[in-house]
């Protein structure tokens, strides 16, 4: 009587042990559908967002490379075809396909929908090759970002909705899209150039290399004073008031919020050592001090993780302490330290406000040639874009936080193949 | 110094006849506020196989620990007292430790191979004290190491697999075949087979008899029976000190400290 008594109280708990044991999985579950769902809203909207910079409206004109125009002195000189007038190139051929438009309000509203950095593409060609000038020549030029947001459906036709074209130009547009000279083509001006006032010639080149320059300075920096500092804390020193302190100071370092090494880095680095302001190397030095501690944290981790008989192994065979770190130590917590130097790598090339102090936030239009050229970087070009007026830059912000986000995510995703990659069990 | 010392000779007859291999004079060890050893007074005798024995936390192991000076990687661990090997002090600040590791090899109690190669592993020894001058020669020294562990038939076939793949009995005989390729004059093993099956167990005891041959060998053990099957003399440690030392088969059958008996016959321990 009394055991079945017991046993059904066992059987009570038990069920109710299930019961929470489930809840709990609920509140897992729950909790990750609920990021996802977060998360996934997040690339929705920016990909919806930006999608649309990936191509840009262009049209096709027949370009008459008048001699006359071009090199009026007919010498060939490389100076004097540099600077010639090839607007008037692609004014001619667009006159000669509206001949209407003969007035000069007329004139003016036709050139305006073209880019006004369509001429460049003139000039690189004739550069390229000289002869072809007398020739005719068909070519694809950038319109002007409103045509293009026209286009693309962000802009409203009528003027009462916003839009910004009369009746005439509206005209114009249809024309040319009618006949197939108007088509949204693969914006190569977002990959290779740098930044613009003209939305339709802005692009994230220079950002991407003022990032990689900066990056490159801060690994070569960031890698191996962290391991360093990380073996020496970890392997050789005596733990004492000293390392304690040592240690307290690297976590709060990991803390500090970024813009005050940003400051740091204003007051070192450019006025007391005068480095060139806006440059990758600047950048790559803050971002060093940024990245540093996180480093320094995740090598230790990954240090401390290497189990002690294998110290005590090399040792009891007469390894020196160094001998033992770079024979076994070092090689058994690479993954990790790859894995945790990567992660900071990810959380410096995202970093922007540092960056704004050291004036890495200028408008430049050069892609800088070497680290030391005046630069801007991935996410302080976002930012740029993202505070301009135009229409147009909006979905550049979003293209250029996608361009970001796959720079992530092709690191982190380093990471994981190199722990997965080297990973030793024992 | 040396009238100290001698002292500290005097008190084994042993030391004294010149026949210590490695002795031990006075020796305290502090671990902080712990003291962990308390005046060891122990001659070890050469090409035979010493068992210390003792209830856990009784300091054998950390006895042991002293000769090859691991106990130096334990924070807040001081030694005082003399121990010598061939009468000279270990302690002593000229002594190159990484030499006397070379002399005295170490076995622990958790089989540790390198995550590499069986071969890298019984190499490892000879190429960082550069004891081969060619290929061949290296080669000769992992192979003779393993025969002489008794593992190279199992592995001949696959050396260049990793280490910590092969089944635990296996790993120890490989981290003794590592400890002997680097050609020690003394082997201390730290409870080597109590990671081990009875079979695995059987085969490093028959290993440790052979060793005795070219080796003195110190070996901490829980097992009384492996005491008393590997061992020629056997020193009972009991709260960090040294009770009872003698021929492992007086102290097995006529002990002559009640503590000793107390353990050996299960009273205690």
């Amino acid at each position: 009587m009394r055991s079945s008594a017991n046993a059904d109280r066992v059987a009570a708990r038990l069920r109710r042990r299930y019961a929470a044991e489930k809840r709990f999985r609920a509140y897992g579950v729950a909790a990750i559908i609920i990021a996802l769902g977060f998360l996934t809203v997040l690339l929705a909207s920016i990909i919806a967002d930006g999608y649309t910079a990936f191509v840009q409206t262009e049209v096709r004109l027949s370009l008459d490379l008048d001699p006359s125009v071009i090199d009026p002195s007919g010498k060939r000189d490389r100076a004097d075809l540099s600077s010639a007038d090839y607007a008037a190139v692609v004014h001619n051929a667009l006159l000669a396909r509206f001949p209407e438009a003969s007035d000069r309000a007329a004139r003016r509203r036709l050139f305006r929908l073209i880019s006004q950095g369509a001429d460049l593409e003139v000039r690189k060609l004739v550069l390229a090759d000289p002869s072809i000038i007398g020739s005719r020549r068909e070519m694809w030029l950038p319109m002007a970002a409103s045509v293009d947001q026209l286009i693309k459906g962000n802009m409203a036709r009528a003027p009462e909705k916003g839009g910004q074209f009369s009746e005439r130009e509206l005209a114009w547009i249809d024309a040319l899209q009618a006949d197939g000279s108007l088509k949204t083509r693969f914006n190569k001006w977002l990959f290779t150039g740098g930044d613009s006032r003209q939305p339709e010639l802005a692009g994230l080149w220079g950002a991407v290399v003022g990032s990689f320059y900066s990056l490159l300075v801060t690994l070569a920096l960031s890698f191996p004073l962290g391991v360093a500092t990380a073996v020496y804390l970890e392997e050789f020193a005596s733990r004492n008031r000293w390392t304690d302190l040592i240690e307290v100071n690297i976590n709060n370092l990991a803390a500090v919020p970024s813009i005050v090494f940003g400051l740091l880095g204003l007051e070192i680095f450019l006025n007391v050592f005068e480095l060139p302001r806006s440059s990758p190397l600047v950048g790559g030095l803050v971002l060093t001090l940024v990245s540093l501690p996180t480093i320094i944290i995740a090598a230790r981790v990954s240090l401390k993780a290497v189990p002690p008989w294998i110290r005590e192994a090399a040792l009891g065979l007469g390894a020196s302490r160094l001998q033992m770190v770079t024979h076994h130590v070092l090689p058994l917590a690479m993954p990790g330290i790859l894995t945790g130097t990567i992660i900071g790598m990810a959380r410096a090339i995202g970093e922007t406000a540092p960056l704004l102090m050291i004036g890495m936030v200028a408008f430049i239009v050069d892609v800088p040639a070497t680290p030391l050229d005046p630069a801007t970087a991935l996410p302080v070009q976002v930012y740029l874009w993202a505070a301009s007026p135009e229409r147009a830059f909006i979905e550049r912000t979003s293209a250029a936080i996608l361009v970001l986000l796959c720079f992530l995510a092709a690191m982190n995703a380093t990471a994981i193949y190199l722990r997965k990659h080297f990973e030793r069990r024992w | 110094m040396s009238t100290t010392s001698d002292a500290y000779l005097r008190q084994d007859a042993d030391a004294a006849a010149g026949m210590a291999k490695i002795t031990a004079g006075d020796v305290n060890v502090h671990y902080g506020d712990k003291h962990a050893l308390k005046g060891i007074n122990l001659a070890i005798r050469a090409n035979e196989v010493t068992a210390l024995i003792g209830p856990s936390g009784c300091g054998k192991s950390t006895f042991l620990r002293c000769i090859n000076r691991m106990n130096d990687l334990i924070e807040g661990a001081r030694v005082t007292g003399l121990i010598t090997l061939d009468r000279q002090d270990i302690y002593d600040r000229e002594l190159d430790v990484v030499q006397l590791r070379a002399r005295v090899g170490m076995v622990f109690q958790k089989p540790n191979p390198f995550p590499k190669s069986i071969y890298d592993n019984v190499a490892y020894g000879p190429r960082l004290h550069g004891l081969a001058h060619s290929t061949a020669d290296l080669e000769e020294i992992v192979v003779t190491s393993l025969e002489r562990a008794g593992l190279y038939d199992e592995v001949k076939d696959r050396l260049d697999e990793p280490g910590t793949g092969l089944s635990g009995g296996q790993q120890q005989r490989l981290c003794i075949a590592r400890a002997i390729a680097v050609s020690p004059e003394v082997i201390l093993m730290d409870e080597p087979c109590s990671a081990l099956d009875p079979i695995a167990t059987a085969k490093v005891e028959e290993l440790i008899d052979e060793l005795r041959e070219n080796f003195t060998i110190v070996i901490v053990t829980h097992s009384m029976q492996q005491a008393a099957r590997v061992s020629q003399r056997t020193a009972f440690f009991h709260l960090g000190e040294l009770v009872e030392v003698g021929d492992t088969e007086q102290i097995f059958t006529n002990p002559q400290h009640k503590l000793t008996q107390g353990y050996i016959t299960g009273r205690f321990g």
